[in-house]
């Protein structure tokens, strides 16, 4: 059966559901009203809720937006939502902690920062306070305090067999996922796939050549929401297992185009410090448990903070179809705004990342918040240097300042070949000047994007200073 | 008179909100949360104008009424009533002939699910005459685009000593607005009951004016219009007149098709809709001594007030009242006045111009600190009122002494003087980054400065079986009123806290009922309900007396037990003095009644005591500003308030704090764009950013002041939901402070608000004298 979704323990079906709708539309005209809708963007996390995902031998919950969920993606998916977290009348350890220290005042965010918090006392691995649990869930009342407080003071991760139901619950494992086609979910003209390998996605493809391929939807479901796109025909890539792979090499390290960021972020610790730095800036849990790279590349916003750092990472993408795999550079996969490459019926399969990894690199975000936002200049720089100091490589790589994420080439040459140096980093700031050209918008003007583009270059530097680095 | 400590068992205790268990089960319901409850309940979605000027030439519904699920569209056609929603000033039609601002609704499409109205609302075709925008307050002027005539307060003659005055300054400082974002946004759900009259859900603070409104576009009395506001995710002003429009789109569906109408603005329309924070322009002269104490004031204050009038008005006045803050300034003329743009209707919000008033005094202080060369503290210190002075307005400032013992209180817990020698140490070893540390002072008034406002009314009812509901004309949006109302209650009758249920706001439980606004939410209401409670103990005392053949005055009612005070063990449980009183014919229901005394205000002379009595407080935050980016982080905030006698210090401190948050994304982050043709480009939390976890401090004192009992307010208590949200002032205070420490003691340091990075980062490099 892959035609329900089971919601707190119970199967709901997804019979005669459109493709276009939410998870968390579908969940509220099933008379669970507990989550919210504050956004409709995934930027606010009050509609939050738990999905079970397979977790090293076991399950482990991950809270994500459920306003930019599809309904149809939850076929024989299992989901915990507000409603599902007290026991009777019993409470759970983080919602009783909520009441007492204060943590709701309207109560409209309370679900959704309820739903994070319990996806966080269970989060495997976990060893103390970590804001980036809350960070994704807007409150408009408190000001966050005593929601901290509730976060900071949580007891350990239970251990199974200390009476924990949900515990309980995750050594159980979660089913992998099945295929999808129309038929078992949807009805009438729209239609939804979720395929289970690379093979029967090609074959989906080549049948629907205007199929909107979708996979964590982070981006997708917003324009549904926003911008009320619909699509009748949705291919969701969430399903296919090859997309999914982790694979470090001698040469490279090869990340799927299906692996959540948060997934991402938790293996690259210790490894990688451009991605280190760059993954909790990139929007927030809420959205990492369900975005990927593949996806962020794939949609090639000029704002996407992925791209630069992946392009200061020399990255490849690699592109499937049912022609065959082929390897390009990412410098090169943008061709304009919001356009790639990427041919029709086939999608990024994986992001390859070559070896030795830059020796410096750093990924910086200008935004109006720090947490959770979209940035008005982002950039990655990576720069190697030999014995003498020279530098031998550089790759200096922006979003927010063209119509795709650019490299800036030209600055990049005037670098190589010399010691970095303050003076040679205001060389390259000239040719940044002449060379970038971006545009004023509601984040920042065009007169402070470009003495960022600078300003970021001249920050790196100070602290590559700073830190003894470099010579 | 002496006023003591309350000692009742629940007031002044801190407990959680009354509805938290319901908060996190995801059991509270809201408006909207209540749509799957009423079968064939239709959707409403408008059509809106792509133009923010135009005239309105046909509407053309046919291809909309063709399409599946489409049920009606909703015209002027359709209103039996007054095609007019406008509060203060009838200028609000529903379905306008000319539309005044962009994305304004032109009709509504109401369909059997939200999809289908949204595809039906496309399907409308509207032909338009468009007309040019104004857009912007300077824009306005220039148009001589006004709502108002200039508003004036006027004492001494400023022009003149500024004139004579050893030092003076002038300038001006744009503030920018702010979009309310409470969590749920706006949403309304009508029908007709079983007895023809209608009734309408809807998540508003005034259900009373909301129910007028809705009379009013039916051509019905209001008798026959039943509001209810169940709780609100959020308000913060946004819901005090601006419910009103969508119930009335909700009721007029409803007669129209005979069925449920819900209406719910989705962010984006919310954003789009609805009026928010005034943005302002301040004009200052100011003249002031060689120590930096003020000798007198000239301030010029415009607000954009969007399309319509709306508060714009009473807003103006409070940004007028409040251009003093906590300073004494002897000769002041301030004129104020409400610029008509195509915006949407900009409104009441947290502050209710106070804060705008009060950025710009504020603005004043440093510059003159700066310009003298002196501290900002000490310039702001010998500013403050004195016991015994008068405002600008005239009244007296009642504990004018408070100003100085908490800035005093909070100097030394803030560890001022440590931290501004470790701020300077840090600013001079680096030159990348930089720190700032400010205090400023709060001094808010409290009332609504309209006086008939200042009135509340409740009904407290008990049952035989010594159950009671208590309903109050207040509404519930997060801010703890229902639970400070069920501690005063519990306590007026003396009964635990879960013997008494608080019911839902609704219209034909207490009429003619204010808005829940102006803070005094809990100074109105509590005292009506006390005022109830009071009523109805004195009748059971008799009858509790009559059960112990004593006198009434010997009666204990304590938590739900009533005995003699010399008798505790004799004891009977409260449901045996309801229900003897039941037999005795005794009523067991009570109106209570509050007005707030003397307070008048006089608009043509500008003099009065618009003010029950003032709040005040202050606050020290400390920042680190990067010098590449202008970004910045917050280290530690420091907060000491006046709340008077908290009444429910876990919800009073729940207030303080949420109100800085929210100041503080006001003057940093959340920045209002519209563009030249008047189209809001910022509309959604993708683009708007309020603070988050990670923009809040994360270090964050908050005391409230000790031995503040306020005489001739409940239980001594004070007003807490506005006046903290001014302690934010402190964060711009020292992000300024942290770009001077990038240039060379600037005479002057010129901040953009909202202090966004960009902001900052040009500051800094104005200081910096535009190196790079």
């Amino acid at each position: 059966m892959t035609d329900v979704v089971t919601v707190n323990g119970e199967p709901l079906s997804l019979d005669g559901v459109d493709p276009n709708e939410t998870l968390l539309w579908f969940l509220r005209r099933h008379g669970l009203t507990g989550a919210k809708e504050g956004c409709a963007e995934g930027e606010c996390g009050a509609c939050a809720v738990a999905l079970l995902r397979v977790h090293d031998g076991g399950a482990r919950y991950e809270a994500v937006n459920s306003c930019l969920v599809l309904a149809a993606a939850m076929a024989g998916q299992e989901l915990v939502t507000v409603e599902g977290i007290a026991t009777g009348e019993t409470l759970h350890p983080v919602q009783d902690a909520m009441v007492q220290e204060g943590g709701s005042q309207c109560g409209y965010c309370t679900p959704g920062f309820i739903v994070s918090l319990f996806a966080e006392y269970y989060r495997p691995g976990r060893d103390g306070y970590d804001p980036e649990a809350i960070g994704g869930n807007l409150c408009r009342c408190t000001g966050y305090r005593p929601i901290r407080d509730v976060a900071r003071a949580m007891e350990p991760v239970p251990e199974v067999g200390e009476g924990d139901r949900f515990a309980a619950r995750l050594v159980q494992g979660a089913a992998p996922l099945e295929s999808v086609s129309p038929g078992s979910v949807g009805e009438g003209e729209r239609r939804f796939y979720r395929p289970e390998t690379l093979a029967e996605l090609y074959d989906v493809l080549g049948r629907e050549p205007d199929a909107k391929v979708i996979n964590g939807g982070t981006d997708v479901v917003v324009e549904v929401n926003q911008r009320d796109a619909r699509f009748d025909v949705l291919v969701s890539l969430e399903g296919v297992a090859e997309l999914c792979r982790w694979d470090d090499a001698d040469d490279a390290l090869t990340i799927g185009a299906g692996v959540s960021l948060s997934r991402v972020e938790e293996r690259v610790h210790g490894m990688l410090p451009l991605l280190e730095e760059l993954l909790p800036l990139f929007s927030s849990r809420l959205i990492r448990n369900r975005a990927t790279f593949g996806g962020n590349l794939a949609n090639a916003s000029p704002i996407g903070d992925g791209a630069p750092a992946l392009l200061a990472l020399g990255a490849e993408v690699v592109l499937g179809s049912a022609k065959g795999e082929r390897t390009e550079a990412l410098d090169g996969f943008f061709t304009g705004y919001r356009q790639t490459v990427l041919a029709p019926g086939e999608v990024i399969v994986a992001v390859r990342i070559p070896k030795p990894f830059p020796q410096l690199g750093r990924f910086y975000k200008v935004a109006k918040r720090e947490m959770d936002d979209i940035s008005t200049v982002a950039a990655a720089f990576a720069i190697d240097v030999d014995d003498d100091g020279q530098v031998t490589s550089a790759r200096l790589a922006y979003g927010g300042v063209a119509a795709t994420p650019i490299r800036a080439h030209d600055a990049e040459r005037s670098l190589v070949g010399a010691p970095f140096t303050a003076s040679a980093v205001a060389d390259a700031c000239a040719v940044l000047k002449k060379t970038l050209n971006p545009i004023s918008d509601h984040r920042g003007s065009e007169k402070y994007r470009r003495a960022m583009v600078e300003q970021l270059l001249r920050k790196f530097h100070a602290e590559t200073q700073m830190g003894g680095v470099l010579p | 008179m002496t006023v003591h400590k309350h000692v009742g068992p629940h007031v002044g205790r801190a407990i959680p909100h009354e509805a938290a268990e319901a908060h996190v089960t995801g059991a509270a319901m809201y408006t909207d949360d209540l749509v799957g409850r009423y079968a064939g309940a239709l959707h409403a979605w408008p059509v809106m104008a792509p133009h923010a000027h135009a005239k309105v030439d046909g509407i053309d519904s046919r291809k909309a009424l063709e399409a599946k699920g489409v049920v009606a569209v909703l015209t002027a056609d359709d209103v039996p009533g007054e095609n007019d929603t406008g509060a203060a000033r009838r200028d609000e039609p529903l379905f306008p002939e000319v539309v005044v601002y962009h994305g304004q609704a032109v009709c509504w499409v109401l369909a059997e699910n939200e999809e289908q109205a949204k595809v039906g609302a496309a399907a409308v075709t509207v032909s338009y005459t468009k007309l040019d925008p104004i857009v912007g307050i300077e824009a306005a002027i220039a148009a001589e685009s006004f709502h108002t005539d200039p508003l004036v307060i006027q004492r001494g003659a400023p022009a003149d000593v500024i004139a004579a005055a050893p030092h003076s300054l002038e300038g001006e400082l744009a503030v920018g607005g702010q979009e309310h974002f409470y969590l749920e946004t706006q949403a309304s759900l009508a029908y007709i009951d079983e007895d023809g009259a209608t009734f309408v859900h809807s998540s508003t603070q005034h259900p009373s004016e909301t129910q007028e409104i809705c009379a009013r576009v039916l051509g019905i009395e209001k008798n026959a219009v039943t509001c209810q506001s169940l709780r609100m995710g959020g308000a913060f002003g946004g819901k005090e007149v601006q419910a009103n429009p969508w119930a009335a789109v909700a009721v007029l569906g409803a007669h129209a098709t005979g069925r449920p109408v819900r209406v719910r603005l989705d962010r984006q329309r919310d954003f789009q809709l609805t009026g928010k924070r005034h943005p302002f322009l301040g004009r200052y002269r100011v003249g002031f001594d060689d120590d930096g104490s003020i000798v007198g004031i000239d301030v010029e204050l415009f607000s954009d007030g969007g399309w319509s009038l709306d508060l714009s008005e009473p807003v103006m006045f409070r940004a007028m009242f409040h251009i003093d803050n906590a300073y004494h300034l002897p000769h002041a003329r301030v004129v104020g006045r409400v610029v008509k743009t195509n915006t949407t209707s900009h409104t009441a919000f947290r502050g209710f111009g106070g804060p705008q008033g009060m950025v710009v005094s504020e603005e004043i202080l440093d510059r003159i600190a700066r310009h003298l060369a002196l501290s900002p503290k000490e310039v702001r210190e010998r500013n403050f009122y004195q016991e015994g002075q008068q405002a600008h307005y005239g009244q007296p400032i009642k504990d004018a002494g408070r100003i100085e013992r908490i800035w005093r209180s909070l100097e030394a817990s803030s560890e001022w003087d440590a931290r501004r020698r470790e701020v300077e140490s840090f600013n001079a070893s680096r030159s990348d980054k930089k720190r700032g540390l400010a205090i400023t002072p709060v001094k808010f008034g409290i009332s609504f400065t309209t006086a008939f406002f200042n009135q509340a009314g409740a009904l407290v009812i008990i049952y035989a079986d010594g159950s009671v509901q208590v309903n109050h004309g207040g509404t519930e949006m997060g801010q703890g009123l229902h639970t400070k109302m069920l501690q005063v209650a519990a306590d007026g009758l003396g009964l635990p806290l879960d013997a008494v249920r608080l019911m839902p706001t609704r219209t034909d439980k207490v009429p003619n009922a204010s808005a829940t606004a102006a803070s005094a939410g809990t100074d109105l209401n509590g005292a009506a309900v006390k005022d109830a409670c009071d009523q109805l103990r004195e009748r059971l005392e008799e009858v509790a007396g009559r059960i112990f053949s004593r006198e009434p005055g010997d009666m204990v009612f304590a938590e739900g037990r009533v005995y003699p005070f010399d008798l505790p063990d004799d004891a009977v449980p409260f449901v045996d003095v309801t229900r003897r009183a039941y037999l005795e014919r005794t009523s067991l229901m009570a109106a209570g009644y509050y007005k707030t005394p003397h307070i008048a205000y006089d608009a043509e002379a500008g003099r009065g005591k618009p003010f029950h009595y003032y709040s005040y407080g202050a606050a020290v935050s400390e920042v680190e500003v990067d010098g590449f980016t202008g970004m910045f982080s917050v280290r530690r905030v420091d907060i000491l308030h006046d709340v008077g006698d908290s009444l429910s210090p876990l919800v009073d401190r729940g207030q303080i704090e949420g109100a800085f948050a929210q100041g503080l994304g006001w003057l940093t982050s959340e920045e209002l764009v519209w563009d030249e043709d008047g189209v809001l480009r910022t509309f959604g939390a993708s683009t708007y950013k309020l603070p988050t976890l990670g923009e809040c401090p994360d270090d964050f004192r908050v005391s409230l002041l000790p031995q503040a009992a306020e005489d001739g307010v409940i239980h001594g208590s004070k007003a807490v939901g506005e006046p903290p949200f001014m302690l934010a002032m402190s964060m711009r205070e020292a992000l300024r402070d942290a770009v001077a420490a990038f240039g060379d003691a600037p005479k002057r340091v010129e901040l953009a608000c909202p202090s966004t990075p960009e902001a900052i980062f040009w500051a800094i490099e104005a200081v910096r004298g535009g190196s790079n």
